[in-house]
């Protein structure tokens, strides 16, 4: 016995919540990424939870796939944004209209 | 509450609190130090939770590998010059209309599911049966996978290129 499914469930969704206020509200390119890597690993928690809820391996499976994609989306990600910050000179979104 | 159910609370709280910190601080480097708290505490979440393979790869890859990309850009780039408007009013109404309706359709979904309340069973998955299974039923999903990576690392290369040197003017 370790919680109800719907902690888990709770616990992921103010994370994802987090995430999501973190990319909407903040002004830098930095600080919306790191938004959506807090999303990212919500999802993966989430992914766990469930995997232990109905004693299958098919969640933790998804959970490593979400680890490389978010590997790879902050490396591009990160790139992009040293790229414009060259060109530009600044890491605010709105600098880009 | 059994010894489980309280390492969860308390992973939970440190996981809120260590992310709540991180988003809303001024200074970026504080923010991704903050975050690797989360993660980490996220790492031990997913060994309480029955998967210590993902745990070792958290660790791994988002507290090490991300987080560290994260500094060195942050330190790359010139720290003074990234003074940002904190939370500028205009961007708290969409905010808070996405939360608003986030938040009452998760409580509709989790109070309405009575499946949700199931007490969830201990568990673990050996990460030797974990990584045989990953082999056996989700080979061409791995494959894609890692195809994806290597096309991160070439655009990252591609975008990564010294544009001066192509054209000298």
């Amino acid at each position: 016995m370790i919680v109800p499914y719907s902690h888990v469930i709770s616990l992921t969704g103010i994370l994802f919540l987090m995430g999501m206020f973190c990319a909407v509200t903040r002004r830098n390119l930095i600080m919306v990424l790191l938004g959506l890597e807090i999303m990212l690993n919500a999802v993966a928690i989430a992914f766990v939870g469930a995997a232990l809820r109905w004693q299958h391996l098919e969640g933790q499976a998804v959970a490593i796939f979400i680890l490389a994609i978010a590997a790879a989306e902050v490396s591009i990600g990160l790139a992009l944004i040293v790229c414009a910050y060259k060109r530009l000179g600044s890491v605010d979104p709105e600098a880009y209209n | 509450m059994t010894l489980f159910s309280v390492a969860f609370y308390i992973l939970a709280s440190v996981i809120i609190i260590s992310t709540g910190i991180a988003i809303t601080r001024r200074n970026l480097v504080h923010a991704a130090v903050y975050l690797i708290i989360s993660f980490f505490g996220s790492a031990m979440l997913f060994y309480l939770l029955g998967a210590p393979l993902l745990a070792a790869l958290e660790v791994i890859i988002y507290a090490g590998a991300i987080m560290v990309l994260f500094l060195f850009i942050i330190m790359m780039l010139d720290e003074e010059k990234l003074e940002e408007k904190f939370f500028p009013i205009h961007q708290w109404t969409p905010a808070a209309v996405m939360s608003g309706l986030f938040v009452a359709v998760a409580a509709l979904i989790i109070s309405g599911d009575s499946d949700s309340q199931v007490q969830l069973q201990a568990f673990t998955a050996e990460p030797a049966s974990f990584g045989r299974y990953l082999f056996q039923k989700h080979w061409l999903a791995i494959e894609i996978v890692s195809l994806l990576l290597l096309i991160a690392l070439i655009g990252v290369l591609y975008l990564g290129r010294d544009v001066r040197k192509n054209n000298p003017k």
